[in-house]
């Protein structure tokens, strides 16, 4: 990587202590159990997986939502765990995100103006017309008509409700945009108009994309590396063509598999894994893969595997496919 | 310029808060009972405010050649006293007519204190979870736990009896729904992506509590308010009928009912006309509320 990295996280891990019974112990839920990245400005991590592998903790752990179990975060350089509040203040407006429901992620009570103008009034003491103007700039930017300033978000469709997230997230001038399914509650024809304006703007402000999906069609669109996770780790990571055209993790491929094509000739050789996503409270010994993979041998059950480089891509496998 | 500005639908339809009331007061007036009850409403408001020009006489005045007359419909009754007098010559229709006002005051009263202190508790109780909403909800229950109005009696016999205090009672008394209400309503908006939207963005405690998720709940609390707006009224009347609320000789409808027990058989009228009173604006302040909820329900919404 030439540029250095905007967000650098390290052996990321988020448990929760969660009850199982009404008066019952409790029990520990791994979520996340050590996630390694790095987000460079202008480029886009895309992460994949089923749901329950730990995608939308990443999101929550890297926007500060919620703080690591365990790990370093660090943000433009700064540890996020040791900072002063201040600190974590600055930082907190540096990365933003934009969620998957555009219905829920928008207050009804609240016109998109004042939506829009709400992260200026809290951050900055600009003056009540500039606010409006730069959030009729930020309107103009993400395409949408600065007369719609004084609608209501009921009376916008998904499409353009998601603009609106867009741009409420842009408004502090973020550098990292944590991107949670932004595209998989609208239609196809929205979604590339979506895709198109994050690209767009990902060109002109230079920002980071933490890319967070389940829609391998969408992620080969925009991604520039990829990590699939399986059960709140990290299992490969690789750059998009490196990951799409040789997978080298059994997981990769099977969720490579699954993916619909439309080509008719192609010959499909479908991977159906067997079994289902263990419980994160009580995971399987070894590698978390090893009851549905086809290719498990005793040592995938007795330790996890270290990430190690097998050709193009990173991969946590005892056992990778060539 | 990204793409995809030219095909975007813009709706027109008008916003602010005229174009809200209009769409509120077409759900309410398909309630013919709720336009109704709001009508006696409002009906009752005009008479407590112009009580001065509107009643034949002062409530508090005795004409002492005219004890216990009837209505004027009845043999022995005439115009000047409309609904008869009472067992010391006070005209029944004035002191009806200025007893609005004391009806009307306890609800607000009442409804604003138990609004106020029963919002902020379920809005902290819902927003700061753990401890604190354990706290304050065991303290809700166990106020439930009493009947209603022997918790207010009790209060009343602790503060003393007058008016200011059983509507403190009363308040305190109804405030539990207000908590529980608005707890639950914070605790599902609590949930949803605006509110850790406005948490990313830096939006601060305060404002997340009262700004961005206060106002989204309000719904279930208008309802609320309107109906528990006749509770009070009732439980006042309970109250003074029990000689726990308003003193004689104001006169407040349930004070009015029990300064006229004694005379139930001898003359209807100074017990009934009372008792219908309160009959009426409650059940006209109920039928407004439930066309209030039906109009303010988004489950019954159709777009």
């Amino acid at each position: 990587m030439s540029q250095e990295a905007i967000l650098q996280a390290r052996d990321l891990k988020r448990f929760y202590r969660v009850r199982r019974a009404a008066f019952g112990p409790k029990a520990v839920l791994k979520a996340l159990n050590g996630a390694t990245f790095d987000l460079v400005n202008g480029r886009t991590l895309a992460v994949v997986g089923e749901s329950g592998c730990g995608k939308s903790t990443l999101a929550r752990l890297v926007t500060m939502i919620e703080t690591p179990t365990d790990g370093t975060l660090r943000i433009c350089g700064n540890d996020i765990v040791g900072s002063s509040r201040a600190t974590r203040r600055s930082l907190k407006s540096k990365v933003q995100i934009v969620f998957q429901d555009p219905y829920g992620s928008l207050n009804p009570r609240q016109k998109i103006g004042h939506a829009l103008e709400e992260p200026l009034l809290v951050n900055t003491t600009m003056s009540k017309q500039e606010r409006r103007r730069s959030a009729k700039e930020m309107m103009d930017f993400v395409g949408l008509r600065p007369e719609q300033y004084d609608r209501y978000p009921h009376m916008f469709s998904g499409g353009q409700r998601q603009r609106i997230a867009i741009a409420r997230a842009l408004m502090l001038r973020p550098e990292i945009l944590v991107l949670d399914e932004p595209v998989s509650a609208l239609d196809v024809s929205i979604q590339a108009q979506i895709l198109n304006l994050l690209t767009d703007l990902q060109e002109q402000l230079n920002l980071a994309y933490l890319f967070i999906s389940h829609d391998l069609s969408v992620v080969k669109h925009i991604a520039d590396e990829v990590m699939v996770m399986y059960l709140g780790v990290p299992i490969e990571m690789g750059s998009r063509q490196a990951i799409f055209e040789q997978p080298h993790h059994p997981y990769t491929e099977a969720l490579l598999s699954a993916t619909p094509m439309a080509d008719p000739f192609r010959v499909k050789k479908r991977i159906v894994l067997h079994g289902e996503l263990p419980s994160p409270i009580d995971p399987p010994p070894g590698c978390s893969f090893n009851p549905r993979c086809p290719r498990a041998t005793d040592i995938c059950r007795q330790d996890f595997p270290e990430m190690r480089q097998v050709g193009k891509t990173m991969v946590a496998c005892y056992h990778p496919l060539d | 310029m990204p793409d995809g500005v030219a095909q975007q639908v813009i709706d027109f339809r008008p916003v602010g808060r005229m174009a809200l009331m209009r769409e509120f007061w077409a759900y309410f007036s398909e309630n013919r009972g709720a336009v109704m009850g709001l009508c006696f409403f409002v009906a009752i408001i005009i008479i407590a405010l112009f009580a001065d020009f509107i009643a034949p006489h002062l409530p508090n005045e005795q004409y002492r050649e005219a004890f216990l007359r009837p209505p004027f419909w009845q043999d022995g009754g005439s115009l000047e006293f409309p609904l008869g007098t009472d067992a010391v010559g006070r005209d029944m229709l004035s002191r009806l007519i200025y007893g609005a006002r004391f009806s009307l005051f306890i609800g607000c009263v009442v409804v604003s204190i138990a609004l106020v202190v029963g919002v902020v508790l379920g809005l902290v109780a819902g927003f700061f979870r753990g401890r604190i909403d354990t706290a304050i909800m065991r303290l809700m229950d166990i106020i439930l736990a009493f009947p209603s109005l022997l918790l207010a009696l009790v209060l009343v016999a602790i503060l003393g009896p007058s008016l200011i205090n059983a509507m403190i009672a009363i308040a305190i008394v109804q405030q539990p729904h207000y908590v529980r209400l608005t707890r639950a309503a914070v605790m599902g908006e609590m949930s949803k992506d605006y509110v850790t939207a406005a948490r990313v963005i830096g939006v601060r405690r305060l404002r997340l509590m009262f700004v961005t998720i206060l106002p989204n709940c309000m719904a279930p609390l208008i309802v609320q308010a309107a109906l528990s707006f006749s509770t009070a009224i009732l439980d006042a009347a309970a109250l003074g009928f029990l000689g726990m609320g308003a003193q004689p000789p104001t006169p407040e409808w349930g004070t009015m009912l029990a300064e006229a027990r004694e005379f139930i058989l001898r003359a209807w009228w100074v017990v009934t006309l009372p008792g219908c009173a309160i009959l009426l604006t409650v059940l006209a302040i109920n039928l407004m509320g439930d066309g209030l909820r039906d109009a303010l329900d988004p489950k019954l919404k159709r777009s």
